[in-house]
């Protein structure tokens, strides 16, 4: 009997498996933050209800939190948007009374939710994790099953520890060869996302596989897992491997020596076995993705940075031609543009999917020495405290202001523009974040979606640009 | 949460794929910590169109939603639920959900009716040519009408019509496995993280 990496994770969380209802599965690890937990809290105390687990909970604050005007250390400072001071007051509230471990505003360990679970090394292979957030789908970096879940559900966990869930189908994609130099993990899951399209993973949990995952570093495996969710995908899967276990050993919450060894011989059985097979597969070759950019208003709209602004007629269904149509309006674009041809307003390098070390080092090695085109204004968010003070350590800091760019405290910033950092209508930006939908970046805004290393190059060129235009 | 069995009134189209929950409410309406009041966040942006179909006459009495494929993709918002319900809404009609939107929809009874391609275009057409015509969301039936010429099936999990049907609170039913739920908590591996420690902030 064969079985895939997600059935064996699967299979060991099934605490129960009622006649006629979805099973109950066990979670490992619930995430929370301050946008998504007020109403699930609020519902606990109208119920009556504790947290079964407090000690399998731990919370955070990134969507709305200021990344300016605030001490970048310790926090303090006035919350100027009071809605937003309200769900931090709230949070802190809550977390008090259930004895939840909350890395709030000053914390040294503060950030994007889906930033902090592995930097602390919470999470691991052949876990389950939620939160009430689509791109909790990151974790599946590291070989544990993770998934984004409604205020309800967030509600269901914190008074149960499990959730009731229809399992998912199992589809493989993989992506054999070795992506071009100039190519990164993001133009990888852009292409990805293309091949697949926005809903083409619905209903299905991703296991990447292939020479080029395998080739990813964690940071670059958690950037193709995070955007697992633009296409629909209810989770993305990759096996555990050498790479994964040097990522986490000691880490804080990684087992340690003996514990370590034993955790070990376990996370190394999860990989699927040989033969297993998928309810679905597409392939990708990564030898032929060049650095992506999007031209539209959905994540699977995107072309390579080479290209042209496609006409809407070459869509393959009525449908997508419209979509396509759509797009190129509100996108204010006009088919058969070069992509380096097209002028940006903003640069936004950092979230949950391109916020972490490596990428900010990636786009500081283009910018350096260099200053940001006139008239752009780039910022860079840290993916977390602990992010930004890495970074500062390296330098990269005033390699950044030097060129010209706002150094941020960490948070999700201008990735869905909660916390007041948006653009202006009709802007565009170049953003290293997730989704280029309609106002996404605030209302009237045009996102392009780019790899840190394109971002870098456009704040520089004040047109897209790869690192070797320079 | 009280029981639904019909969904009656009336239906608007918006006749777009892949509607996202960023447009369904706008992250800046995220910062509220009710679960009501954000019916005039709805589509907000694209109600600034005159001709978008929630500024026709009559829109503000419309209880059932048809629109395209892969509604309420993107973030985990149940927000984009409690958004659509606080205007009216009861009931979505669509050729596909996002995952997260569908399970979203049936924890605060919002029905997700999931219908073929072929299916909405012919509910979308009886609608076109009587605008007024009575939509029907059958939750005991699973079956969508416009009037009385138009009649589909749709596609809903036993489980969900049930929850539906009953407006069951799924936690205390999950409660009745707590002794299972313990036991299982028992038997985890002794490697997997505890989130311990002091915190700040």
């Amino acid at each position: 009997m064969t079985a895939r990496l997600f059935d064996k994770v699967w299979d060991r969380h099934v605490v129960a498996s009622p006649d006629g209802e979805p099973p109950l599965l066990y979670i490992d690890l619930h995430l929370v933050h301050e946008v998504t937990s007020p109403q699930a809290f609020e519902g606990l105390a109208l119920a009556g209800r504790r947290v079964r687990r407090p000690d399998l909970t731990v919370a955070t604050m990134d969507h709305d939190v200021p990344t300016t005007g605030l001490d970048p250390v310790t926090g303090d400072g006035v919350i100027a948007d009071p809605l937003a001071a309200e769900q931090i007051a709230r949070l802190r509230a809550n977390c008090a009374q259930h004895g939840i471990t909350l890395h709030g505003l000053g914390s040294s360990q503060q950030g994007i939710v889906h930033v902090i679970g592995p930097q602390l090394g919470l999470t691991q292979p052949g876990m389950t994790v939620v939160c009430g957030d689509s791109h909790t789908s990151t974790h599946g970096a590291f070989g544990a099953l993770a998934f984004g879940i409604g205020t309800t559900e967030v509600e269901h966990v914190l008074a149960t520890q499990t959730l009731r869930q229809a399992k998912p189908k199992a589809m493989a994609v993989t992506v054999e060869g070795e992506l071009p130099a100039g190519s990164t993990a993001k133009d990888l899951v852009l292409g990805i996302i293309r091949a697949l399209g926005v809903g083409g993973g619905a209903g299905s949990v991703i296991e990447y596989r292939g020479a080029a995952i395998r080739a990813l570093t964690m940071e670059g495996r958690m950037t193709v897992c995070n955007m697992s969710i633009e296409g629909g995908a209810r989770a993305g899967m990759i096996a555990p491997d050498d790479t994964t276990f040097a990522y986490l050993e000691g880490r804080p919450h990684a087992p340690k020596g003996a514990a370590f060894e034993r955790a070990l011989a376990d996370w190394r059985s999860l990989a699927t076995d040989d033969g297993a097979e998928f309810d679905k597969e597409i392939r990708v070759d990564a030898s032929a993705l060049r650095p992506a950019v999007t031209w539209g208003t959905t994540p699977a709209q995107s072309v390579s940075i080479d290209d042209v602004v496609p006409e809407p007629d070459s869509a393959a269904t009525p449908a997508a031609r419209q979509a396509a149509q759509r797009a190129l309006t509100y996108m204010d674009l006009k088919p058969g543009t070069a992509i380096r041809d097209i002028a940006v307003d903003t640069i936004f390098i950092g979230s949950c999917t391109n916020g972490r070390l490596e990428d900010l080092r990636a786009a500081a090695a283009v910018i350096r020495g260099r200053k940001v085109h006139p008239g752009v204004r780039a910022l860079v968010v840290p993916g977390s405290a602990l992010v930004r003070a890495q970074a500062e350590q390296e330098g990269l800091d005033k390699d950044f202001a030097q060129a010209g760019f706002e150094w941020r405290s960490a948070g999700c910033s201008m990735c869905l523009g909660m916390n007041g950092d948006i653009l202006a209508p009709g802007e565009r930006s170049a953003s290293t974040s997730n989704r280029n939908f309609e106002g996404r970046q605030g209302p009237g805004g045009r996102t392009h979606l780019v790899s840190p290393a394109v971002a870098a190059a456009t704040a520089i060129a004040g047109h897209f640009a790869a690192p070797a235009d320079l | 949460m009280s029981g639904l069995r019909q969904v009656i009134g009336r239906g608007v189209v918006v006749q777009r794929s892949d509607v996202d929950t960023d447009q369904i409410i706008p992250a800046a309406w995220l910062k509220r910590v009710e679960r009501t009041g954000f019916g005039a966040g709805l589509f907000e942006a694209w109600r600034a169109d005159p001709e978008f179909p929630l500024n026709q006459p009559g829109a503000d009495r419309a209880r059932v939603l048809l629109s395209g494929s892969n509604f309420g993709c993107g973030s985990s918002r149940e927000h984009a639920v409690w958004a659509l319900q606080d205007y009216g809404f009861q009931a979505v009609v669509a050729p596909s959900f996002a995952d997260i939107f569908r399970g979203n929809a049936i924890s605060s009874g919002l029905v997700p009716a999931q219908v073929t391609e072929e299916a909405a275009a012919r509910l979308d057409a009886a609608l076109a040519a009587a605008p007024d015509a009575e939509v029907v969301v059958d939750v005991a039936e699973r079956t969508v009408s416009v009037g009385s010429g138009v009649i589909e099936p749709f596609e809903l999990a036993d489980y969900a019509r049930w929850r539906l049907l009953e407006g069951l609170d799924d936690i205390g039913l999950t409660l009745r496995h707590e002794d299972e739920i313990a036991v299982f908590e028992q038997r985890r591996a002794a490697h997997l993280p505890s989130v311990s420690g002091s915190a700040s902030g």
